[in-house]
């Protein structure tokens, strides 16, 4: 045994023989996801070799290839849309009726009957599960964790959303499990974000945090005290976020060119707006090109014009704010400071809300992109290391049981901290009954329709006794990630009931067990395939494109610039012969590099035509 | 609906470490190897370290609880395997229960007549007989029904804070004194006006 000594209230440190790998910190996000680590109380992100630490959360499936995840993923999507899943976040734990509500999703690629489980996604002959696409994007960042530092990664603590229900957050730890990697802790975003500002050193009082991501708002009151963090009420809107501040520009756009949109064309527009939006956290106006279906019009974007068309639904952030605020019986005077979350808390009009109602400059020094991640990796670090951190949660939706006539009724109320167990008991209503069918439900409202199915179980093996006589005793019991385990038992027999548990949107323990066989056999999970695929994908795309606008333009091309473009495409077509990643990038890059006078020629040309106020028809060919 | 904690003081609490075998200081965990042990019976103010009495001070209860759970919650085990991250769900999970029961006033009162062994009216099927109270909490409902206006709600709501603390007074007294008929009487006017306060902050419209 070990004599060891520590400063009173710090944990000792754990005893390890074997090196359990690193702990890294992944912020698995509806738009992005990043990952990130921690030593010594240093959080950095862990980037690519470009520097970039963002991974668009898209995953593409070509034909043949393994699948790929990110920035490429991104790039194919305008191409074949068909073949690309991005924002699986949204559909984690949901079945396709809660989708379609969503909107904005690819929801005519969603598969599954209403009350059919967590819906599938069709593409080409499979039929993906949200579970295994975000699997996908685990595996990349587990992939780039390794490649950056070096060694293997095998434990992750990985963020949620405060208000993920038990369904969403068992599809999270599911999705990691498919990964290989170990869950150290389900963090809640907004916690994370606390961390990050170290606001586990000596702050104390009450903070807001408030989280406007790409497909998600969330606003979270924290209360902290000697560094211990306690959620004291969350609310938030699962399909409000940045990308909606994209459509109602895009919309705004298409209206004022009118005429018919196809649908890869609201796709480029969308990119449009979005590139707007950014632009405008810098200027004051900015004019927008859109060049689609072989017709250039330019629209002027000022910031008021923006402004008016995303107030509302900033506004609706403001009023879940307010709602949070009142559940906890809190004026927004109280608060000793307000953090953003999020790239959307970039748009000025966002922060100069956020001022207002709370009366105060929000914390926004830390990259709102990244503070998330940042917030896992002290988590992660603290948790293998060690630490004096302590992160207490609740329950973000009430638990409840479904009763007679379709009401619920509430086992466990939200906002009560966890981990927390309680008991129902039930008894029978007919002599001798030996079954009972048992609804959980996960909401507030009063009907059972209006609130999330979580599981039904049926208890069997129930003592045969006269109707009332049996107590069955109904355990609740929800564990320090949020995650929910039910148990039963014959109270005056002491007989333990069988529990058959159907999660109603989750997957069932057969079919996640089928997906890691799948994973394990598959040698395509290998992260060096995945990048060569990668880089062989991009230097095609760029290879096709330039020659497509070669033959459109190829009357701007200098006699020199023709040379030099075309000895960079032959340098790339023998790259991609071969099997060497580097080489395919680096020619790739140098494809790029010598195209760039021709894509600036291009984009002249196109803006002069499209200001003289003539209709090009081209071919769809952009750099 | 019931938290599951164990409620009666164990008899025989262990001495000696499951791990290493030294002597515990406490039975909760060993202060030689920091393993921790099975959770051990307590009631839920032992399990925060606190006095049994209905007075607590919101502070005090709140510095106890993060105490306690600074030391049991399932993050501090998270390197030390499955087997001792699952007796700190335990723990942890009667340490909020313990926090969850004594934070909140009427759950306090109940909590404490049921551990002198005088559960509440209603709680056990018996039904309130108390003339004199049900004739008050008539008045109060009338009151509430007859309040219109924000001015006639604002001046209900702050003659029930009022109220509120003087029932809390007396049930301190009350139960310092063992008086558990009047902590009894007191802990029915508790339930009543807490649920009468729940519908006026609906009818103000400040629930949500
Ligand atoms: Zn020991």
């Amino acid at each position: 045994m070990l004599l060891e000594i520590h400063e009173p209230g710090e944990t000792p440190l754990p005893h390890t023989g074997d090196d359990p790998g690193l702990a890294v910190g992944i912020d698995l996000g509806t738009t992005n996801s990043l990952v990130a680590i921690s030593r010594d109380g240093r959080p950095e992100v862990l980037r690519d070799g470009r520097g970039r630490g963002l991974v668009p959360s898209v995953v593409a499936y070509l034909p043949g290839e393994a699948p790929i995840v990110g920035e490429v993923a991104l790039r194919v999507m305008s191409d074949e849309p068909g073949h690309v899943i991005a924002s699986v976040k949204r559909l984690m734990g949901r079945g396709v009726a809660d989708v379609k509500t969503l909107g904005g999703l690819t929801a005519d690629r969603l598969v599954g009957e209403a009350g059919a489980g967590m819906a599938r996604i069709a593409l080409g002959e499979q039929l993906l599960s949200p579970v295994e696409v975000s699997a996908e994007i685990l595996r990349a960042l587990k992939g780039r964790a390794e490649l950056a530092l070096g060694a293997g990664v095998t434990q992750a603590v990985i963020t949620v959303p405060a208000y993920f229900d038990d369904a969403a957050r068992s599809a999270t730890r599911d999705a990691a499990r498919l990964a290989g990697l170990e869950v150290l802790r389900l963090v809640n975003e907004p916690t994370a974000a606390a961390l990050a500002y170290g606001l586990d050193q000596g702050a104390e009082g009450l903070y807001a945090i408030y989280d406007l991501g790409g497909g998600t708002f969330d606003i979270s009151l924290l209360k902290l005290e000697k560094g211990v963090f306690q959620v004291l009420a969350t609310g938030g809107d699962a399909a409000l976020g940045g990308d909606d501040m994209d459509h109602v520009l895009a919309e705004a756009m298409l209206a004022e060119r009118g005429g018919a949109i196809a649908q890869d064309e609201i796709k480029a527009a969308l990119a449009a707006a979005r590139r707007a939006k950014e632009a405008l956290t810098e200027q004051p106006a900015v004019d927008v090109t859109l060049d689609l279906g072989g017709t250039i019009s330019v629209h002027r974007v000022t910031a008021e014009y923006f402004d008016a068309l995303a107030a509302p639904l900033v506004a609706r952030t403001i009023t879940a704010c307010q709602a949070v605020l009142s559940d906890a019986d809190c004026p927004p005077t109280d608060l000793a400071g307000v953090v953003l979350v999020g790239g959307s808390t970039r748009v000025p009009l966002v922060r100069r809300a956020v001022e207002r109602f709370f009366g105060r400059a929000p914390l926004a020094d830390i990259d709102p992109d990244e503070v998330v991640a940042l917030g896992a990796a002290l988590q992660a670090e603290a948790l293998t290391r060690g630490s004096d951190t302590l992160l207490l949660d609740v329950v973000p939706l009430s638990l409840g049981l479904e009763t007679m006539g379709g009401l619920v009724e509430k086992v466990i109320p939200r906002n009560t901290p966890i981990p927390v167990s309680r008991a129902q008991d039930f008894t029978t209503y007919k002599d001798g009954q030996t079954a009972m069918a048992i609804h959980v439900l996960q909401g507030e409202r009063e009907l059972v329709e209006q609130n999330r199915s979580l599981a039904r179980f049926v208890l069997s093996d129930i003592p045969p006794l006269t109707a009332g006589a049996a107590r069955i005793r109904v355990a609740f019991a929800v564990d320090a990630d949020g995650l929910l385990t039910v148990s039963a038992r014959e109270a005056t027999t002491g007989h333990e009931a069988h529990v058959d548990v159907k999660p109603s949107y989750g997957l069932s323990e057969d079919d996640l067990t089928a997906m890691l066989d799948a994973a394990f056999r598959n040698a395509r999970t290998d992260n060096l395939a995945r990048l060569l695929a990668e880089a062989r994908i991009d230097g095609r795309r760029l290879a096709e494109a330039i020659s497509a606008a070669v033959a459109v333009d190829g009357d701007l091309l200098t006699e020199a610039d023709r040379a030099a473009l075309d000895a960079a495409g032959r340098r790339l077509d023998a790259a991609l012969d071969g099997d060497d990643r580097d080489t395919i990038r680096d020619a790739t890059e140098a494809l790029e590099a010598a195209s760039r006078p021709f894509a600036e020629a291009r984009m002249d040309r196109n803006i002069r035509e499209a200001l003289a106020g003539q209709s090009v028809s081209r071919l769809a060919s952009r750099l | 609906m019931t938290a599951i904690t164990p409620v009666e003081a164990a008899a025989g609490t262990p001495t000696m470490c499951r791990d290493c075998g030294a002597t515990l200081a406490e039975p909760a965990l060993c202060g030689a190897c920091g393993a921790l042990q099975p959770l051990p019976s307590l009631d839920h103010f032992a399990r925060l370290g606190l006095a049994a009495a209905y007075g607590i001070d919101p502070a005090t209860l709140e510095r106890a609880y993060f105490a306690q759970q600074r030391r049991f919650h399932p993050d501090r085990f998270a390197a030390r395997g499955s087997r001792q991250k699952a007796l700190a769900l335990a723990h942890a999970t009667a340490i909020n229960a313990a926090y969850e029961t004594l934070g909140e006033p009427l759950a306090r009162a109940r909590y404490l007549l049921e551990r002198a062994g005088q559960p509440l009216p209603g709680d056990d099927g018996r039904t309130v007989g108390d003339p004199a109270l049900l004739m008050e909490a008539m008045a109060w409902r009338e009151a509430l029904a007859e309040a219109a206006t924000a001015a006639d709600m604002a001046a209900l709501a702050e003659r029930l804070a009022a109220a509120l603390d003087d029932v809390r007074d007396r049930l301190s007294r009350a139960f310092d004194g063992g008086d558990l008929a009047a902590a009894t009487r007191e802990t029915l006017r508790l339930a009543y006006l807490d649920k009468l306060g729940a519908e006026l902050k609906r009818k103000r419209g400040g629930a949500s």
